[in-house]
């Protein structure tokens, strides 16, 4: 055989080997590996929802709503509802706060059945490193002032940050960032409001609901 | 040409260190060194990748001709990273996320392919296994080393999220100091921490270098 083909083969040969060894260690991992996933998910979306405990997995119940929703945000809206012993106790909401200083601000917003707040968190954001990124949990205490409000605790009109006469603190030299969080905590509390039997209804009309708007 | 093996630990450790003498590998050295957990999940997953790669490129040496050598090496040393980055992800995700890009990334640390063509092509297996370990300890000791200087001056901590490693989520770590010296956590900290630490390496050989001349220069008689 000329030394073009041999070499050729030889090639072959290892690229058949070490395709082997990564299809071997890809079998021995997939199953961990989706499991490491769906539980680091699971821990982001329940750092929202406070101490609420819940039963079973939280993206189980989720249903995503596309476009036009009434929810913060032009893209589409991921709703998750928290179970336990088969009454619904608070909902989660993954919407976007679109009027960012520096662009969109997603967010998870946990609503308890009573429509108190259960918690919010940023999970992601564009805003400037050392002042609007104080609206995360990890740098500053800033976004715990919601947990527990709710629509009636203010009253509507004080849902605003001081600078614009509400009760919120906002954070100093980012109240473009405070305000777009804000706006979209109250919007999602305004959305629950009116959507509340819907929402917080058995699986069915939560999955009839889903067919509607998909 | 053979080597004892107390001379190739020597040489990896010490007078032929991938990082602080032929300075390869910078790219994960400076970018991931910022905790001592850090620095030694990455330095234990480059020794993984690169005693592997030695033991895989120097069994099929004679196999290979000139102009597959190099296409061989990108194949062995991707699929070990790959199979790497899996066990990462599965048995140490907290590990995985935090170096993210850079367990990939291994794949491109010169220091991997350099011993494959310098030494693992032309030698028997076995001392190509000790010389992929011994190159690989080199490199992870240099990146815990330089990783627990950085955390302890840019956070006043040691060992934070060592526990990462064993598959658990963050650890708070010793706190030795409150505040931090926050450059030495930046890009340029870690220039200045690599800086430093070959400096010292220098002064040291100079040193014994001087100390050894004298000793031999002394007994002679003139």
């Amino acid at each position: 055989m000329n030394r073009i083909g041999k070499s050729g083969l030889t090639l072959a040969g290892i690229a058949v080997v070490c395709t082997a060894i990564v299809a071997l260690t890809y079998e021995l991992t997939a199953e961990r590996i989706a499991e490491n996933r769906q539980a680091h998910a699971e821990a982001l979306l329940a750092s929202a929802l406070g101490d609420i405990s819940y039963d079973g997995s939280l993206t189980d119940r989720q249903v995503t709503l596309t476009p036009p929703h009434g929810l913060p945000g032009d893209d589409a809206a991921d709703i998750y509802r928290a179970d336990l012993n088969g009454r619904p106790v608070a909902v989660l909401f993954a919407v976007t706060a679109m009027d960012g200083y520096a662009g969109p601000i997603r967010l998870l917003i946990g609503v308890r059945a009573d429509g108190r707040l259960s918690g919010v968190r940023v999970v992601s954001h564009d805003e400037t490193p050392g002042l609007g990124d104080r609206i995360e949990s990890r740098r500053s205490d800033w976004i715990y002032q919601f947990d527990g409000r709710s629509l009636a605790d203010p009253v509507p009109t004080a849902w605003a940050i001081r600078a614009d006469g509400g009760d919120f603190d906002q954070i100093t030299g980012a109240s473009v960032s405070s305000r777009a969080v804000l706006k979209a905590v109250r919007d999602t509390l305004l959305y629950f409001a009116d959507n509340r039997d819907t929402i917080l209804g058995t699986g069915e009309t939560l999955t009839a609901a889903d067919d509607e708007d998909s | 040409m053979t080597k004892t093996l107390r001379q190739q630990l020597t040489e990896g450790l010490w007078s032929d260190n991938p990082g602080l003498v032929q300075l390869l590998g910078l790219c994960p050295l400076l970018a991931v060194t910022t905790t001592f957990a850090n620095g030694l999940g990455l330095g234990l997953a480059t020794l993984f990748v690169l005693t592997a790669s030695n033991a895989l490129v120097s069994a099929t040496r004679s196999l290979l001709s000139a102009e597959i050598r190099v296409p061989v090496y990108v194949l062995i040393i991707a699929s070990l990273v790959t199979a790497v980055e899996l066990t990462f992800e599965a048995w140490f995700p907290a590990m995985d996320r935090s170096l993210g890009i850079f367990i990939p990334l291994i794949v491109t640390n010169c220091a991997i392919v350099a011993r494959a063509e310098v030494f693992a092509s032309r030698n028997p297996v076995g001392p190509s296994i000790v010389d992929g370990f011994a190159m690989g300890l080199g490199f992870a000791l240099l990146l815990t080393g330089i990783g627990a200087f950085r955390e302890l001056v840019g956070h006043g901590t040691l060992f934070a999220d060592l526990g990462m490693l064993a598959g658990l989520d963050g650890s708070a770590g010793l706190r030795l100091f409150d505040g931090g010296f926050l450059l030495a956590l930046l890009p340029p900290g870690a220039f200045f921490c690599l800086a430093l630490a070959v400096a010292a390496k220098n002064a040291l050989d100079l040193r014994s270098r001087r100390a050894h001349g004298l000793r031999r220069a002394n007994p002679e008689p003139r």
